[in-house]
């Protein structure tokens, strides 16, 4: 017969003992992809919040005597073809990046979590009909959605947030509904509605917390995705307009014409734009394999 | 007829030594077309690509080149630029006999000959009445029959045809800018009973013309095809079997269209880097024609919008462009170059470069410009202004003129929030709603005429979206269209300029177009025209086999 000690596994205790730099050393050797996109994303939040430090160019103004400057000297990524420094406009870009990336992948994580529990909380009718619109949002691939929301509002940055909510928000709702259809099974669910709380309250405090695994998931998936599809967006005229600084409005234009005689134009934003979504997707994979009990233990 | 040509600048770069523009005759400024004679030689497919699709395939109402370089080839004209000579203001006849004739009755009639035998691809016979059926279309149309250049010819009176080889224009006054409106290339001679049987909108979809190449196929999307009109009235010509328009949007594809010879030319333009990298990439195989181009990208403040109501902020908006410097760099990375008044640059009738300089936003010293702008700015009381700007999402020139506008203006503290939009909606933005503080815009003619040309700037015109009444401007432009020598044609077009972009800063002219065609050195024949619209029925074109 066990003890009671036995039956309480002190594992993850132990973990949390350890110093703050010890355990975030052995994750790192644990997950070391997702360290590195872990790095890769605090790199680009860092250069974002201290671009304004970093460099003393303003990503908006032209200098035209120092148009299409290869890089090196001053100017180390070069300059586009209004002689605007390349390095500065990929640092004010990843201010747009994450800030469209962020607001847009939180906004829709979360109105779809409110949706996804919902829909698995009320069951019936109300899941049925939920679900089947859901259907219908999953049914168009994600850049059809965003260039068809965008193509309607119109292009500028508001826009492209909406545009790229909208298709995050049936996703998430779904991912999360399966888990919440389970917790929803757990005797608590039943107690605090016979204790008489509010559907808002047993949804929000109760069964959301809950569903945190997947949602964390699905938000850190969606920064990227996020971030790739302003770039899309961008690249086709429909996002982010000139002269605001954004890789993917980077990658158009003269970038294309210029593609032999100053390549400059499109290699860095193309690096910012793939680190980013390789930083994000890493990091989200890191999450999952942390946060998922199946995938924890192996 | 006065000609001009020596004002007008052309520049060609050849990678062959058939055919050569020589730089140093320009900086004589001297018309610099040296054309070293070669026999044509007959047959072959000629492939172009073309960047749009044509709205309608009806010339009378359409004003786009998406039109004119694929449709042009069908149709013929009573008279026409000359298509050996493009450059020059010299007009010759299409379907006319006898060369230009004089006006008679103190320069109010005007009398042509047309040729006889002349057919429609359906074998109808072409005569005065078909001519004046589709000038009456064109300058008296019914009601609810759009004619895009009906206001060219507000001096026309009547159009009569008193048997089948003659034609006669009665004015209501002598006027200069007659004969270059019925140069217009889109002014199409159509079928007088295709007119009574079909209809007024049969040609927007349908074709039958005189032209040297007959219509055989548009696939909407991907190209329209030519075939040889053996029954051309012009003897000898068409030297090509056919032609083939390729539909392709995107430039990249374009410019590697020529690169790959999947298409030997593009007629509208291509940018200066475009030009280099096809002459990097294949040498003698490419031959370049440039001219300055009949085309200027302006901007519109809305009038109806404050602080755009007062002409201190439209000055200032003028006086933050550096005109000059812009010409000096843009030219490297657009297809804009030459700084230029309300006039086509080099015209006779265009400002000098000392006479611009006297403008508000032409001066040589752009910081005492800025400052004066910023003084105006705080005249004015404007401060903390952001400008909802309207422009449209193709890149050359607008995307980069615009974005460079953007900057200008921040120069003097004005802040701008770029709308770029596809075309339609700039259009029903800039023509419709208008929902915009300043939009781009543009003046794009065919035929150099001034007088015509510069009617953009009335506040009365229908092209004209900044929403102002300027009768001081009205009455300068009557006495203008009515001036009966040019050197009071001039004195009156420095006085329209200068209320039209410095006093009242109407609108803004910001650079005007510079024309850049690379084409495959087989291409024979083709003269570059200060405009994309002319030049285009291709009867003259040939294919040196040799070359291919």
């Amino acid at each position: 017969m066990a003890t009671p000690q036995a039956l309480i596994d002190t594992t993850d205790l132990d973990e949390f003992r350890k110093p703050l730099g010890r355990r975030l050393w052995d994750l790192a050797r644990k997950q070391p992809l997702g360290t590195a996109g872990a790095f890769v994303v605090v790199l680009m939040a860092v250069a974002a919040a201290t671009a304004g430090i970093i460099t003393p160019f303003d990503p908006e103004r032209a200098s035209l005597q120092h148009m299409l400057t290869p890089p090196g000297g001053q100017f180390l990524m070069g300059t586009d073809e209004f002689g605007r420094d390349i390095l500065t406009r990929v640092l004010y870009g990843a201010r747009t990046a994450l800030f469209i990336g962020l607001v847009s992948a939180f906004v829709g994580a979360t109105a779809g979590l409110v949706i996804g529990v919902a829909s698995a909380y009320f069951g019936g009718l109300f899941d049925l009909i939920v679900q089947r619109i859901v259907d219908i949002f999953l049914a168009f691939p994600l850049i059809i959605m965003a260039l068809a929301v965008v193509a309607t509002l119109g292009p500028g940055v508001e826009n492209v947030i909406i545009a790229i909510i909208v298709p995050f928000i049936p996703q998430c709702a779904r991912v999360v509904r399966s888990s919440a259809l389970s917790i929803r099974e757990i005797p608590y669910v039943d107690a605090a509605r016979a204790l008489g709380y509010s559907h808002t309250r047993i949804i929000l405090r109760h069964m959301a917390p809950n569903v945190m695994a997947p949602f964390l998931i699905m938000l850190t998936y969606f920064v990227g995705q996020a971030i790739l599809l302003e770039a899309v967006l961008s690249y086709l005229g429909m996002g982010v307009q000139d002269p605001t600084p954004a890789w993917g409005l980077m990658l158009k234009g003269a970038a294309v014409e210029f593609i032999e005689s100053a390549p400059w134009l499109s290699i860095f934003p193309g690096l910012a734009i793939t680190l980013a979504v390789f930083g994000f997707n890493l990091f989200g994979d890191a999450l999952r394999d942390l946060l998922d009990p199946k995938l924890r233990s192996r | 007829m006065k000609n001009y040509v020596s004002g007008f600048r052309a520049r060609a770069r050849a990678g062959t030594v058939a055919s050569l523009l020589l730089g140093g005759a320009m900086g004589l400024g001297l018309s610099a077309q040296i054309v070293i004679a070669e026999e044509a030689q007959n047959g072959g497919t000629l492939n172009f690509v073309v960047a749009g699709e044509a709205p309608s395939k009806d010339g009378h109402r359409e004003q786009t080149y998406a039109l004119i370089h694929p449709y042009a080839p069908f149709y013929s004209l009573l008279i026409r630029v000359n298509p050996e000579d493009p450059q020059s203001s010299d007009f010759v006849c299409d379907l006319c006999v006898g060369g230009i004739p004089e006006p008679t009755n103190g320069g109010k009639t005007y009398t042509f000959k047309v040729k006889e035998g002349v057919t429609f691809h359906d074998g109808q016979p072409m005569t005065a009445q078909d001519v004046k059926a589709s000038y009456d279309k064109i300058i008296f149309p019914p009601e609810g029959v759009p004619s895009s250049r009906k206001t060219f010819f507000n001096m026309v009176e009547s159009v009569e045809a008193p048997d089948d080889t003659t034609i006669v224009f009665n004015l209501k006054f002598a006027s200069g800018a007659f004969m270059p409106a019925l140069a217009t290339p889109f002014n199409w001679i159509y079928s007088k009973k295709d007119l009574e049987e079909h209809g007024y909108d049969w040609h927007k979809d349908n074709v039958n013309g005189t032209g040297p190449f007959k219509f055989v196929e548009h696939q909407p999307g991907a190209f329209v095809d030519g075939a040889k009109n053996e029954n051309y009235h012009h003897e000898g010509q068409p030297h090509l079997d056919g032609f083939r328009a390729i539909i392709a949007r995107d430039m990249a594809v374009r410019i590697q269209a020529i690169r790959g010879d999947r298409a030997a030319i593009e007629f509208r333009g291509f940018p200066p880097q475009a030009r280099d990298d096809l002459v990097k990439a294949l040498g003698d195989k490419i031959m370049v024609q440039e001219s300055d181009w009949n085309c200027v990208l302006l901007y519109t403040p809305n009038h109806e919008r404050k602080p755009f109501d007062d002409p201190r902020v439209r000055r200032a908006l003028s006086l933050a462009v550096d005109r000059w410097g812009g010409s000096e760099y843009l030219s490297r990375i657009a297809i804009v170059k030459t700084v230029g008044g309300v006039v086509f640059p080099g015209h006779p009738l265009a400002a000098t470069d000392a006479e611009l300089e006297q403008l508000a936003g032409y001066g040589r010293d752009i910081e005492a410009s800025r400052a004066q702008a910023r003084a105006l700015l705080e005249e004015a009381g404007v401060t903390d202004l952001t400008i909802d700007y309207n422009n449209r999402g193709v890149d050359q020139p607008y995307k980069v003129v615009g974005t460079w506008l953007i900057d200008q203006w921040a120069q003097i503290g004005l802040k701008t929030e770029q709308q770029v939009r596809p075309s339609p909606q700039f259009y029903a933005v800039l023509r419709n709603s208008g929902e915009f503080d300043v939009s781009v815009d543009f003046n794009c003619q065919s035929v150099v005429n001034p007088i015509a040309d510069v009617t953009k700037f009335l506040g009365s015109a229908g092209n004209n979206y900044a929403n102002y009444e300027d009768q001081a401007l009205e009455d300068l432009y009557t006495e203008l269209a009515r001036a009966p020598t040019f050197d009071e044609q001039r004195t009156i077009m420095r006085k329209y300029e200068r209320i039209a972009l410095d006093e009242q800063a109407h609108l803004g002219v910001t650079l005007w177009w510079y024309k850049i065609n690379p084409h495959r050195s087989y291409v024979k024949g083709w003269k570059i025209a200060p405009s994309h619209y002319l030049n285009q029925q291709l009867d003259n074109v040939w294919l040196d086999k040799s070359l291919m």
